[in-house]
């Protein structure tokens, strides 16, 4: 008979000798850098062109974010149907996304389609025209998502908190409002577009089983386009904190449940604490088994989930606590939230608990590097903070040596409930 | 091309090994024949609590995640109206800590009175999050009552009501588990950096003598063929006015079920398909609007749904559905429409193929079908539809007494 109370051996996933797969970087004609990740099975590819067009730069609310959705809605040549149809003829999908000083567009297909693909990408990233029709449709109906949205509390709670934490005016802060849409005018579209994204700066990731003339296909199609050839501007924005740091909020009377967030301004990556203070965050709040789920889900079942997490900001971080847990027990929960900050400074945590969450975290950064996507997709994080490649071993070398002391330490330094914005939400 | 061995234990479970020396994971994917579908109508959602309290411990570990995490894996399960899944990944040199955990709570769970009381709040509060405090978080409860009158499918996984998980007592928990977590209705998948050998030697020491249990044998009351339109009208303090519309349609295992996943991609699939290019684009009758099917294991449900304009009044809305529902009943497709779904259904597969963990689970899923190898006959069972099969099975299932509608009324 088997004892099945005893543990089989396990081997220490911080012994593992991780190493981050290389990327190839090259340039086309233009100066357009490359990153390349050429692995996997399957014959899919992804292709990544990064602008730097995020509502950083933008002069005038949702101006960023409507040039990004609208690229794609007509060029030229193409009605917005002919180019949606050009790429889903070919099984592909072409995503976009703006953020806060980035904005993307992005291509999944497979490889042997790149040849029909491509040279419409480069259409749409320099003839596209914003046609009015589109620009009205847009608004009516971002405007209808938006009234349906206010209606949730999670997402109310999240555009207050980093009201309260930024500012209004600042990009990580503000947000949008149906007048906002209202004031968008097609020729401002058009001068964002053709600043940031036609003459603006790019940056291509390109990462599956690539073909072998890939250099070629992305240079011939990109190569000779007037990217990257003036800086973009440098524009600065001045943090301005709330205040007050307690809110209560009633969105919807009826609510039967609360959207709690409790967050700090946090330095960003390039700060000595960073690295470190993402060890903490994990055993705080960061995976299944930290100390606010085993507390407040696992053992009083107050909500279905809870997590702690640094915001993913190029230029400053925030320290965030999320849930949504039932409206009868928002203030015990929270209260549960700064016991738990307070436990972490009082007491050392114990060597077992610290192994765990060191293993835990090294293999999944074993499991996130499984496959071309995810390891390209650290490669951009890095390059687009301008990091390098050390950060990656620097951030191991930190999960298998940060003590117990320097962690309390950290924690008496950071998790300090009076530095914190809380906000309820019903 | 998935490649596969498979073998079954003495006890009847039945395993599946993908090797893959390409990664350093692997993946360990318990698939139990079970969900919602099998639950008794007053004590729904039991299968979904299980979820829960499937790592609340088991009989000779107190803890699921814990040795889990240590070994450096990570977790998850879902739940359907069908099945249960349970999978996790660790790195391929701790693959028996995933083996001594999932063959414990195969063998029993702890069933403390603990574990039972904080997962019935979590549910409740999931509940709550997913199903009640979300604007138009109730439309599956009301339509699924209104499409089916017979089949189980009529409640959602997550339970029909908060009082049936409320209410659940241990030893029904106990009864359900015994039932239906045993080695003859559960298949595992083991894929990744592994060697059948391996795994063999491994199921054989650690799930080898758990008692096989009792095959479950289905019996589910089955929905009449409708035979009349239903409507049924509602109006909820949300910001907009919504049409849902559903239809019923033929089993995953059956051929229909390619034809129609075909139509749902002609009609809804992207910003080129008809509805909305001519819906929402063209007419501006819709702000969205989607159109999709549940792929269930026994006959299921075509949707279409989106959020009206303001101003746009239910019945115009629904007419201009119609019409492309006559056009799509009454024309044959054109090659090259049918050819691009085609060509996104090929995509789909090969970027579904990437991960390890999907590839895993999708075995699971084939052998609980009974063929595992419809896993490499999917493709080729797209590129048999013809444009006349998308004409026949469209008037088969958008026939008016086929169809359940729901108008969603904005008290505002």
């Amino acid at each position: 008979m088997i004892d099945r109370k005893k543990s089989p051996a396990i081997y220490d996933a911080v012994e593992f000798d991780l190493k981050l797969k290389p990327c190839e970087k090259y340039t086309l004609d233009n100066g357009v850098p490359v990153y390349a990740v050429n692995a996997g099975e399957q014959d899919v590819v992804m292709v990544e062109f990064v602008f730097f067009a995020g509502n950083w730069y933008e002069n005038q609310n949702i101006l960023a974010a409507s040039t990004n959705f609208l690229l794609k809605n007509g060029t030229q040549h193409k009605t917005a149907l002919e180019v949606n149809e050009h790429f889903e003829f070919h099984g592909a999908y072409l995503n976009r996304h703006c953020y806060n000083e980035t904005a993307t567009v992005t291509l999944h297909c497979l490889s042997k389609h790149l040849p029909q693909l491509l040279p419409a990408i480069a259409e749409v990233l320099t003839e596209s025209v914003f046609p009015e029709e589109e620009l009205a449709i847009y608004k009516q109906n971002q405007k209808q998502r938006l009234e349906v949205s206010l209606k949730k509390c999670d997402f109310v709670a999240n555009r207050l908190i980093d009201d309260y934490l930024y500012g209004i005016e600042h990009p990580y802060g503000k947000y949008t409002t149906a007048p906002d849409y209202d004031a968008v005018e097609r020729e401002q579209l058009l001068a964002f577009y053709q600043q940031y994204y036609t003459k603006g700066k790019c940056v291509v990731f390109t990462a599956g089983k690539l073909p072998a003339d890939i250099q070629q296909q992305l240079n011939s199609a990109f190569g000779h386009l007037p990217f990257n050839q003036q800086e973009i501007p440098e524009v600065t924005h001045a943090v301005k904190p709330a205040v007050e740091k307690k809110y209560n909020i009633i969105n919807d009377a009826s609510g039967v449940q609360g959207a709690i967030r409790i967050a700090q301004p946090f330095p960003n990556r390039h700060h000595p604490d960073f690295i470190k203070a993402q060890v903490l965050n994990n055993v705080f709040g960061g995976f299944f088994g930290s100390r606010l789920m085993s507390n407040i889900r696992e053992d009083k079942g107050y909500t279905y989930g809870i997590h702690s997490y640094l915001q993913n900001h190029i230029h400053q971080s925030a320290w965030m606590i999320s849930t949504e847990a039932g409206r009868d027990v928002c203030a015990a929960t929270i209260e549960e939230v700064y016991k738990e900050m307070q436990r972490l400074r009082d007491e050392p945590i114990e060597k077992d608990e610290l192994d765990l969450v060191r293993n835990y975290m090294m293999g999944s950064i074993l499991g996130d590097l499984d496959g071309p996507f995810q390891i390209i997709s650290r490669w951009k994080n890095y390059v687009l903070n301008n990091l390098t490649e050390s950060y990656f071993y620097n951030n191991l070398q930190t999960i298998r040596t940060i003590s117990a002391e320097e962690l309390q330490a950290l924690a008496q330094k950071y998790l300090q409930p009076e530095a914190f914005y809380e906000l309820t939400v019903v | 091309m998935i490649t596969y061995n498979r073998f079954e234990l003495d006890n009847g479970l039945r395993v599946l090994v993908h090797e893959d020396t390409a990664t350093p994971m692997a993946v360990v994917n318990i698939m139990y024949d079970v969900g919602a579908r099998d639950e008794n109508p007053a004590q729904t959602g039991f299968a979904h609590l299980f979820e829960h309290l499937m790592f609340g411990g088991s009989i000779h570990i107190p803890d699921y995640d814990e040795p889990l995490q240590r070994a450096g894996g990570e977790n998850n399960a879902y739940t359907t109206n069908d099945l249960t899944n349970y999978y996790c990944q660790l790195p391929a040199q701790n693959l028996e800590t995933a083996f001594w955990l999932e063959s414990d709570r195969m063998l029993s769970l702890a069933f403390t009175k603990k574990s039972l009381d904080v997962q019935r709040k979590v549910v409740c509060e999931e509940f709550k999050e997913n199903y009640i405090n979300k604007p138009y978080g109730d439309v599956w409860h009301k339509l699924r009552h209104l499409a089916y009158t017979t089949h189980p499918y009529k409640w959602m996984t997550i339970g029909d009501e908060l009082s049936h998980i409320e209410n659940a007592k241990l030893d029904d928990v106990k009864n359900f588990f015994f039932r239906h977590y045993r080695p003859v209705n559960a298949i595992l998948v083991v894929a990744g950096n592994v060697k059948t050998e391996e795994v063999k030697r491994l199921a054989e020491k650690w799930f080898g003598d758990i008692p096989m249990g009792e095959k479950y044998v289905r019996n589910l009351p089955q929905e009449p063929k409708q035979q009349q339109a239903r409507r049924l009208e509602v109006e909820a303090d949300v910001p907009l006015n919504a049409l849902y519309k559903a239809w019923h349609m033929g089993s995953r295992l059956s051929k229909d079920y390619y034809a129609a996943d075909l139509i749902t991609e002609v009609l809804g699939g992207g910003a080129s398909s008809r509805l909305h290019h001519s819906l929402v684009k063209q007419q501006k009758l819709f702000s969205n609007l989607e159109c999709y099917h549940f792929g269930t294991m026994e006959p299921g449900l075509v949707a279409i749904e989106g959020k009206l304009v303001k101003g746009v009044k239910l019945e115009d809305a629904e007419k201009a559905v119609e019409v492309e529902l006559n056009r799509i009943k009454s024309e044959l497709v054109n090659d090259t429409e049918l050819e691009k779904v085609k060509n996104k259904t090929e995509s789909i597969i090969a970027f579904e193929d990437m991960s390890v963990m999907s590839r895993a689970n999708s075995l699971a899923f084939y052998e609980l079908t009974g063929d595992v190898e419809l896993i490499n006959e999917e493709l080729g069972k797209y590129q048999a539809i013809t444009t006349e099969d998308i004409l026949a099975h469209s008037k088969e299932i958008f026939d008016e007494n086929n169809s359940s509608t729901l108008y969603y009324n904005s008290k505002n």
